[in-house]
């Protein structure tokens, strides 16, 4: 088995701005903040985040921030969930969450919740679980859990469970693995695992892995990188993890690794970028691989970030 | 990617500077400010550049005008994925009195390119949600058509669950499911849609006045490939919560043996009869025999297992060793329960 080019991916990392013409770069435009967080995080866990500028990453994520307390994805952008979250993680990794004006990304987050306990995306309505976990993990980190009706948000989120024991973006939906990390991550930081029935969910998820090794979202679905984060961080939550193959698991991953320009695709031989970069090395990261800091499953943070956040500094 | 095609929009014929549009004279176009030194820095392509240069402009001084219309399609067929765009269409859209027919049309030409893309859904629902019942056949004709192309697409099953709540259509629903089927077996989110439709269709009665004839339904599917987990996870999904009536159809019984019997892809099988086991069933001298002739060398004499739910476990830590740790669990769990 081949190992982990860390070098070459933080390389990668510091080099997609040289990737003139990409796909990849024309389409991040309106998701910078998504992006770097993908990619900071990825440093980070490589060890390697002091090789950016904190002060000027925080000061452009400060002028993504929205009147309204929100985050759009780049500068000018409207705010929406997605990068509201992405940029008070971003920030909790550089340990300069001071930098915010807490009750104004409050009042934006808390604004979001509708009647039924659920979240919507932005001012237009789209309603997801994942926008639970958006709000949630937000409002966490920030410690203002209590500004939502938390009893709600939760009682929402149990009625998107399926016969499966797993979950999907709306009551009824099918099953998918990204959208059961969205409501375990939520139902673990509002201790509330208990609405799980582990036992039936943790089959389901470990079912998901295939014969190469790698893991897919839902069932006779491809096996994809992305899952490596997707299922192992719910696995882990509910205390599961140990039900897959690991080893199989960690050769897949590192199979998908440009191993000379660095970076890591959905699948082996597939072109690499940021998104599966980042979702391979904190799978990696979960499953305890040489080398790499811890990850928070329920955070999508270093594990030392989250233990900052909360027990105030115990690592610099 | 889509490869180009004749049906595609605008964005994607030969490229016509905007610079040297009459309809776009005398707007200055604005760059994207992306701050200092940027941290994921992106290279833009020129078409994609000029387009959103123009966008930024319009947006900034909220010009709602038919070329921001149309600028905001443009915008759409060089990135569909971004919110803002989105956003001010809809602004624009709502100003001019649009024509919510035509902006149906626009978003079905959006989605032939990029049918798994969010903002565009979530468009759609919105115009959708402007015509009101009257949209309901058409929005179903329109999911249907994606799945001609990706019957999974989550997008599109989502869409559809929200049409038929909000808008109705549920007469044909149990019918679409099972032509989903009959082309793929495998394909879980037409289970989940079938699901979907016996417990929650106004004119279906619910799960208990559905369960009995779908019980059947799944176990036929069963039988044609038993290595399918969707149909096992639909039977178990049928009784939900109702152990007793779960533990007493002998239909289900019967639908294990008989994939025991045939010695290949039994691993469902073989867990319904663990889980089963669990709750207390009895089974009869032939099933017994079945699981143990599925015993290999490899396991030891047929007594070495204390008991029935100990052997399945043994059998299937061999079969699926991928998630040997999984059914030792459960070998502890049979043996600390009995």
């Amino acid at each position: 088995m081949g190992e982990l080019a860390g070098d070459k991916h933080v390389k990668y990392i510091l080099s997609v701005e040289k990737k003139k013409d990409s796909f990849e770069s024309v389409v991040m435009e309106h998701l910078r903040l998504n992006g770097a967080y993908w990619g900071l995080t990825t440093l980070d866990l490589l060890g390697k985040l002091d090789t950016v500028d904190s002060d000027e990453v925080v000061s452009w994520i400060l002028q993504c921030q929205h009147e309204s307390g929100g985050f759009g994805g780049n500068i000018g952008h409207d705010p929406h969930l997605l990068y509201t979250l992405s940029a008070v993680q971003v920030l909790a990794l550089f340990d300069k969450l001071d930098v915010l004006d807490i009750n104004k990304v409050t009042d934006y987050i808390r604004a979001l919740q509708n009647e039924d306990g659920s979240f919507s995306g932005d001012i237009w309505g789209e309603v997801d679980t994942r926008f639970s976990y958006c709000a949630i993990c937000c409002l966490a980190i920030l410690k203002r859990l209590d500004s939502i009706n938390v009893e709600k948000a939760v009682r929402y989120i149990v009625s998107c469970k399926t016969l499966d024991g797993g979950f999907g973006c709306t009551p009824g939906a099918e099953s998918h693995a990204g959208q059961i990390f969205c409501c375990v991550g939520a139902l673990a930081i509002t201790g509330s695992l208990h609405h799980i029935d582990k036992d039936l969910l943790g089959w389901w998820l470990c079912e998901r892995q295939v014969k190469s090794g790698g893991l897919n979202g839902r069932p006779e679905k491809l096996a994809d990188v992305c899952y490596s984060w997707w299922v192992l961080s719910s696995l882990i939550m509910i205390d599961r993890v140990h039900w897959i193959d690991k080893e199989k698991l960690i050769k897949f991953i590192l199979d998908c690794q440009d191993t000379e320009n660095g970076g890591i695709s959905d699948r082996p031989d597939d072109a690499v970028d940021i998104f599966h970069t980042y979702f391979g090395v904190a799978g990696l990261s979960l499953l305890e691989y040489p080398g790499l800091k811890a990850t928070d499953p329920a955070y999508a943070l270093p594990v030392d970030v989250v233990n900052r956040i909360f027990f105030g500094r115990c690592s610099t | 990617m889509a490869s180009s095609s004749s049906s595609e929009g605008e964005g994607r014929r030969a490229w016509v500077p905007l610079a040297s549009r009459p309809e776009f004279a005398g707007v200055t176009p604005l760059p994207q400010d992306d701050g200092p030194s940027p941290v994921v820095a992106i290279a833009y392509r020129d078409d994609f550049r000029e387009t959103m240069d123009y966008f930024r402009s319009l947006y900034s001084s909220r010009e709602l005008s038919p070329r921001s219309l149309l600028l905001t399609s443009l915008a759409i067929s060089v990135n569909p994925a971004n919110y803002t765009v989105w956003h001010f269409r809809r602004q624009v859209l709502e100003a001019l009195g649009a024509d919510w027919t035509e902006e149906l049309e626009f978003t079905e030409g959006v989605a032939k390119r990029n049918a798994k893309n969010y903002q565009l859904w979530h468009h759609r629902r919105w115009v959708a949600e402007k015509l009101g019942p009257d949209a309901a056949s058409r929005e179903l004709e329109f999911t249907r058509k994606i799945f001609c192309l990706d019957a999974k697409n989550y997008h599109a099953w989502s869409h559809r669950q929200w049409v038929l709540q909000a808008l109705g259509g549920w007469e044909d629903e149990l019918d679409y499911c099972a032509q989903l089927l009959e082309e793929d077996v495998f394909n879980n989110s037409a289970w989940n849609q079938r699901y979907f439709v016996i417990t929650k269709s106004p004119s279906l009665g619910g799960l208990n006045a559905m369960r009995d004839s779908e019980v059947d339904y799944a176990i036929e599917a069963i039988h044609a490939n038993p290595e399918n987990e969707s149909p096992w996870r639909y039977l178990r999904g049928l009784y939900n919560d109702e152990n007793e009536a779960w533990l007493n159809d002998s239909r289900v019984h019967s639908a294990c043996l008989r994939v025991l019997k045939a010695k290949r892809n039994f691993k469902f099988a073989l867990s319904t009869l663990l889980d089963l086991l669990g709750l207390g069933f009895k089974p009869n001298q032939e099933i017994k025999d079945a699981i143990t002739s599925l015993r290999t060398s490899d396991l030891g004499e047929a007594g070495s297992d204390s008991d029935l739910a100990n052997s399945i476990c043994s059998i299937l830590g061999l079969e699926d060793p991928m998630r040997a740790n999984y059914w030792t669990w459960r070998k502890q769990q049979a043996s600390s329960s009995s």
